[in-house]
């Protein structure tokens, strides 16, 4: 598999965008050479105890190279009911699709667009965000993502910019005749005191296999508050990894809701840098996974400076023979007195198969925090199934209204207007994909 | 409309019923007393189908119908309703959502047009204005934080929403102080028509004071002791339940 995704890097190398800069070129060469000495991760590695990518080697895939114009499409969905205002950008098989996007009026201060324009426009501001991650360092997707990175989009808010409407990046894959792997790359910058709501949107076309490997870099700056959600419904023989590295500044917010419903296998991977004092991030996510899925929702929280706080809840719905993985890591750093961690994981279990590994792990080295974890798992309450049964409702409906309930009061929490009513639908088709099959 | 014939049921493989007989008619209210652990609630979960109660022996028809095969919904269907001992608490489901659901369910099975919003917001009010129940309780979630009084309000609530043909309540009087106690009372009596019957199975003799039963039955060990009319409670409430006390 690596050799293949080092044949990949060979035949796309002149189409990668801005290969003229020497400072790129050498980046992307510096993370070949890294993932190729690593490999794609197995279950040795710590971080990947639970989650194999086996299934991943077993497709042979293409790179994606020059975008296809066969792909016909006339608009692409939207999560939100009224969707004029907002900025949607939309990739097709990871290739931005210019006539499906809409930047709409964008404020003084904000600028939004695809990375190989960036690159164009101002590769100076983009080396002092890229190239700084420590080789050595670098875990294997992201060592492959820095070297094949090739689409994806850029946020940047100067200081004070408030964007009134969200940003909607829609990525719809498995359209293609061949499955496809691509690495998107984007970056998010929030200067001091600037606020965006960024809504991703994983969906498909086709049922065609396909690889997204993506990673997303972003910096709030000091006040300044970054609404992050995400919806992965992505084909069911989709392979889904993203990796989310954020730093918070002071008194800075990050909030953040992963929901999953698709992919074969996926993966976010979250880690959240809380640098300044008051900061604060809240990580959520919700999972709907049945037959032989696999999610993994891992995440690392460094609190390095006194006055931080992370509330994390992950609830996940796991039914057949599927798997999901939590792990979520809570490091306290030795000046980060008054921390305020807390961490849930709660897995409802539906069927004797089903299977939940959860991994909570605190390290603190502060000796006045508050820091919390937990992690359930268990099947629906038989006696408020009971209860509504003995009202009438059909079995069912029953466990689909505690199944709904269960989820609704984590996805209630989202901040972003118009994407709760979706977020619920998309559990309610979910629900009545399960039933058909019953 | 309730025939019971000979009923044996099993817990967890222990036998709980061993041989009941009771008939009730449209417009009668029985009432079921007996000690703790005489088999009361095994009784009421019996007739409602719960998971884990099983009739080994005898037959139960209600309004002619054979219950056995019946599941729990399709017996609320065919309009049975049990008030709970102790109802449910059901984080994330509001009350208002519950109740819609569960009656439009029920007119489903009945072959009946669902109620839309409006209907249904219309025909709650009234229900709640009769039994005075706060509104505020519908918006809550089901049970979740209600006091022992709330709770059973809004069993009653359920019960006048739900218009069963016979509600069993068990032991609705217990933890309950004289105003909730007096709603229940209300709720049950507003579905004390001539087309409707109903047990109450009770510890204590006082929620008799406000649903004046028919028939008095005394439950122990598993069989029926003794029938009698109203005064039979009174006689227990003075006595107790020692007479029955060799059988337990």
């Amino acid at each position: 598999m690596t050799d293949a995704f080092t044949d990949h890097f060979g035949a796309l190398r002149d189409h990668f965008p801005g290969q003229d800069l020497p400072w790129l070129a050498e980046l992307r060469d510096r993370g070949l050479q890294r993932f190729a000495e690593s490999g794609l991760p197995t279950p040795r590695l710590e971080s990947w105890k639970y989650t194999s990518l086996r299934p991943i080697e077993k497709v042979d895939f293409a790179a994606t190279g020059v975008p296809r114009a066969c792909v016909s499409i006339d608009q692409a969905p939207s999560l939100l009911p009224d969707h004029t205002d907002c900025h949607r950008l939309v990739f097709v098989d990871g290739h931005l699709r210019r006539d499906l996007s809409q930047l709409g009026d964008l404020p003084a201060g904000a600028k939004l667009l695809p990375l190989s324009e960036q690159l164009a426009a101002d590769p100076d501001w983009l080396q002092t965000h890229l190239d700084r991650l420590d080789d050595s360092q670098l875990p294997p997707m992201l060592a492959l993502n820095t070297a094949m990175m090739m689409n994806g989009f850029v946020l940047h808010l100067t200081r004070g910019t408030v964007l009134p409407h969200p940003v909607e990046v829609v990525h719809l894959g498995g359209a293609g005749d061949a499955p496809l792997a691509y690495h998107p790359r984007n970056l998010v910058v929030l200067e001091e005191g600037s606020q965006a709501t960024l809504i991703e949107h994983f969906s498909h076309m086709g049922e065609q296999a396909y690889l997204s490997n993506s990673m997303t870099e972003a910096s709030v700056g000091a006040g300044a508050i970054l609404r992050h959600y995400k919806l992965q419904a992505d084909a069911l023989n989709a392979f889904h990894l993203a990796t989310v590295e954020a730093e918070i500044g002071r008194d800075a917010t990050y909030d953040s809701f992963v929901m999953t419903t698709g992919a074969r296998l996926s993966r976010n991977e979250t880690s959240v840098r809380l640098n300044g004092e008051g900061a604060t991030c809240h990580l959520n996510g919700a999972y709907l996974v049945r037959g032989e899925q696999h999610c993994d929702n891992t995440t690392v929280v460094d609190h390095l400076v006194p006055n931080t706080t992370c509330r994390e809840v992950f609830k996940g719905v796991i039914d057949d023979k599927a798997r999901a993985v939590f792990q979520g890591k809570l490091k306290v750093h030795r000046d980060a007195q008054h921390t305020n961690g807390h961490q849930l994981s709660k897995v409802l279990l539906l069927s004797d198969r089903a299977e939940i590994d959860a991994k909570p792990e605190l390290e603190i080295y502060a000796d006045d925090v508050v820091c919390s974890h937990g992690a359930t798992a268990g099947d629906l309450d038989h006696d408020a199934l009971f209860y509504l049964r003995a009202r009438g409702i059909p079995e069912a409906e029953a466990r689909a209204m505690l199944i709904e309930a269960f989820l609704g009061e984590s996805i209630d929490q989202i901040a972003a207007e118009g994407l709760c009513p979706a977020l619920m639908t998309s559990i309610g088709h979910w629900l009545a994909d399960s039933r058909r099959e019953v | 409309m309730l025939e019971i014939k000979n009923l044996h049921a099993t817990v967890d493989g222990k036998a709980i019923l061993k041989g009941i007989d009771l008939s009730i008619q449209a417009g009668e209210v029985h009432a079921i007393m007996g000690p703790n652990g005489s088999g009361k609630s095994t009784l009421s979960y019996i007739l409602t189908g719960r998971e884990g109660y099983e009739l080994t022996e005898g037959e139960i028809l209600f309004k002619g119908k054979d219950l056995r095969e019946m599941e729990p919904e399709e017996r609320a269907g065919e309009g049975l309703f049990l008030a709970f001992q102790y109802p449910v608490e059901i984080p994330g489901v509001p009350n208002t959502t519950f109740l819609k659901e569960a009656l439009n369910a029920i007119r489903r099975y009945r072959g009946e047009d669902e109620l839309d919003a409006m209907q249904f917001v219309k025909m709650v009010r009234e229900k709640t204005k009769l039994l005075g129940i706060n509104d505020e309780m519908l918006k809550r979630a089901v049970n979740v934080g209600f006091s022992g009084g709330e709770k059973k309000r809004n069993e009653a609530l359920q019960m006048a929403v739900l218009e069963p043909a016979m509600a069993i309540l068990d032991e609705t009087d217990s933890g309950l102080d004289i105003d909730a106690l007096k709603t229940v009372a209300n709720s049950v009596n507003l579905l004390r028509k001539p087309e409707n019957a109903m047990l109450v199975i009770t510890h204590y003799q006082r929620l008799l004071e406000y649903i004046v039963p028919d028939r008095v039955h005394v439950l122990a060990d598993g069989r029926i002791q003794r029938s009698g009319g109203k005064e039979l409670a009174l006689e227990l409430e003075e006595k107790g339940y020692a007479e029955f006390a060799g059988a337990a």
